[in-house]
């Protein structure tokens, strides 16, 4: 027999605990971010359900390497190998330019930098939220991934971590429009700040002076400064400038190297060495 | 009794929270009705009685995990939709399926604006009215939701309500 009053006020109160404990956990994990343990707990229920979606798209590229011909993989292992000796070749000129390098920073006793260390990780394909720019990655604090830890493609900087669970990890992408990476043109060496737009395409560089020396086609490379991201990595290319009278500043867009978009692998890297005494703190 | 529901249920849920993350085609991604609350909104209209505010909250919880959301932000639209639907489903029980529909648009307008109000203060509010879009599509789902949900639960629960 079913109670036909169910314990009116005791829902009504329970709702109201909840909602105070609702504010009280954003307010903990906004401000203090605490709740790194709690979102692990959870996220050990929500990863087998992130696998089993993913298992299809991954199944699908297992039967493609599985069934392709003879042929076409012969095609594909002529193509590695060319690229991998043009690769070479490229590797022994940065070598010699590298070992320069590191004397002539000797000479000038500054910190020779050292090499950073790498992880490849895969994205798993979820949809996460549609007007953030969030990614979710198969390697977590198992492998020593950390908060704030710089995700790169082949082709330049793609984001960096936000949560880090047991063995999976929560991404944010460059174009995030909460997200901002200090910058500097590889040409001139202007220092900027590359704000995400919301746009998976764009960037926006703020507070650049009328008189800066910034052209369309620019490459953008990491400052390394805040020391969360490694410097000299490539970020974006300016798409876009325009200077008018009107404005304080000029308008810049560029547009992401990386394949943010595309990439099924992205590169986790370890950069312990503090580059500026900003750092310190991280 | 009560366990062929509460089985069912759960499955139910877990389904929700795999069709919210699935990938989806790039210009369906901003029509994907809220599976989550849908089904949390028929079972508490369903089974009251086990079926309540606090399995919300703990799926409000799941949701934001997942949408790399802060902790309690969908949680707290969740437990009050799903606290208005509690104190309300025996009226929403005899009401139409458009009558409903046009109830859980209503309510899932309030659960996004409340989540939206959040992600303003935090700085990341989407600039687009398309962020509406999930209500209209889940009171356009709801019919559907509704008819499969409670045959299932016909299907495989030894007690029913109505």
């Amino acid at each position: 027999m079913q109670p036909l009053f169910l314990q009116g006020p005791s829902v009504t109160l329970r709702t109201l605990a909840l909602v105070i404990a609702s504010i009280g956990l954003m307010t903990l994990d906004h401000r203090w971010g605490q709740m790194e343990t709690v979102r692990n707990t959870l996220s050990y229920v929500l990863y087998p359900l992130q696998y089993t979606i993913d298992l299809p798209i991954r199944l699908y590229h297992w039967t493609d390497e599985t069934v392709s011909t003879h042929e076409t993989l012969l095609d594909e292992k002529r193509q590695l190998e060319d690229l991998n000796l043009q690769n070479q070749v490229r590797l022994q000129k940065l070598d010699i330019l590298e070992k320069e390098n590191i004397r002539l920073r000797e000479l000038l006793s500054a910190t020779a930098k050292t090499g950073e260390v790498v992880l490849i990780a895969e994205i798993i394909n979820v949809d996460v939220d549609p007007y953030r720019q969030l990614i979710v990655i198969n390697k977590g604090t198992n492998d020593n991934v950390y908060i704030s830890q710089p995700l790169i493609d082949a082709q330049g900087v793609m984001g960096q971590v936000i949560h880090a669970n047991s063995n999976s990890a929560t991404a944010m992408l460059i174009t995030d429009a909460s997200h901002a990476l200090p910058v500097q043109v590889d040409r001139t060496g202007l220092r900027a700040v590359a704000f995400g737009t919301g746009k998976i395409d764009q960037l926006d560089l703020r507070h650049i002076p009328h008189n800066a020396d910034i052209r369309k086609g620019d490459t953008l490379i990491t400052s390394g400064l805040g020391g969360r991201f490694p410097a000299n990595y490539p970020v974006a290319v300016i798409t876009h400038i325009e200077r008018s009278p009107d404005e304080a500043f000029v308008t810049v867009t560029a547009e992401p190297l990386a394949l943010l978009d595309r990439s099924r692998e992205v590169l986790l890297v370890w950069h312990n060495q503090p580059q500026t005494p900003l750092s310190s703190d991280e | 009794m009560n366990n062929g529901n509460t089985r069912i249920g759960v499955l139910t849920i877990i389904a929700a929270f795999m069709l919210a993350m699935m990938p989806l085609p790039d210009w369906a991604i901003a029509f994907r009705p809220d599976w989550v609350t849908l089904v949390l909104i028929y079972w508490t209209m369903a089974l009251p009685t086990s079926i309540g505010v606090t399995i919300a909250w703990c799926a409000g919880l799941m949701l934001d995990v997942s949408h790399g959301a802060l902790l309690g932000q969908h949680a707290l639209g969740l437990v009050l939709v799903i606290y208005i639907i509690h104190s309300q489903h025996q009226r929403l029980r005899v009401a139409s399926l458009l009558q409903q529909a046009i109830v859980i648009f209503f309510l899932l307008l309030l659960k996004q604006a409340l989540v939206l109000w959040v992600s303003g203060i935090m700085g990341h509010a989407p600039d687009t009215w398309l962020y509406f879009m999930p209500s209209l599509s889940s009171a356009l789902f709801w019919p559907w939701v509704y008819i499969i949900l409670r045959d299932l639960r016909r299907k495989f629960a030894y007690k029913t309500h109505y």
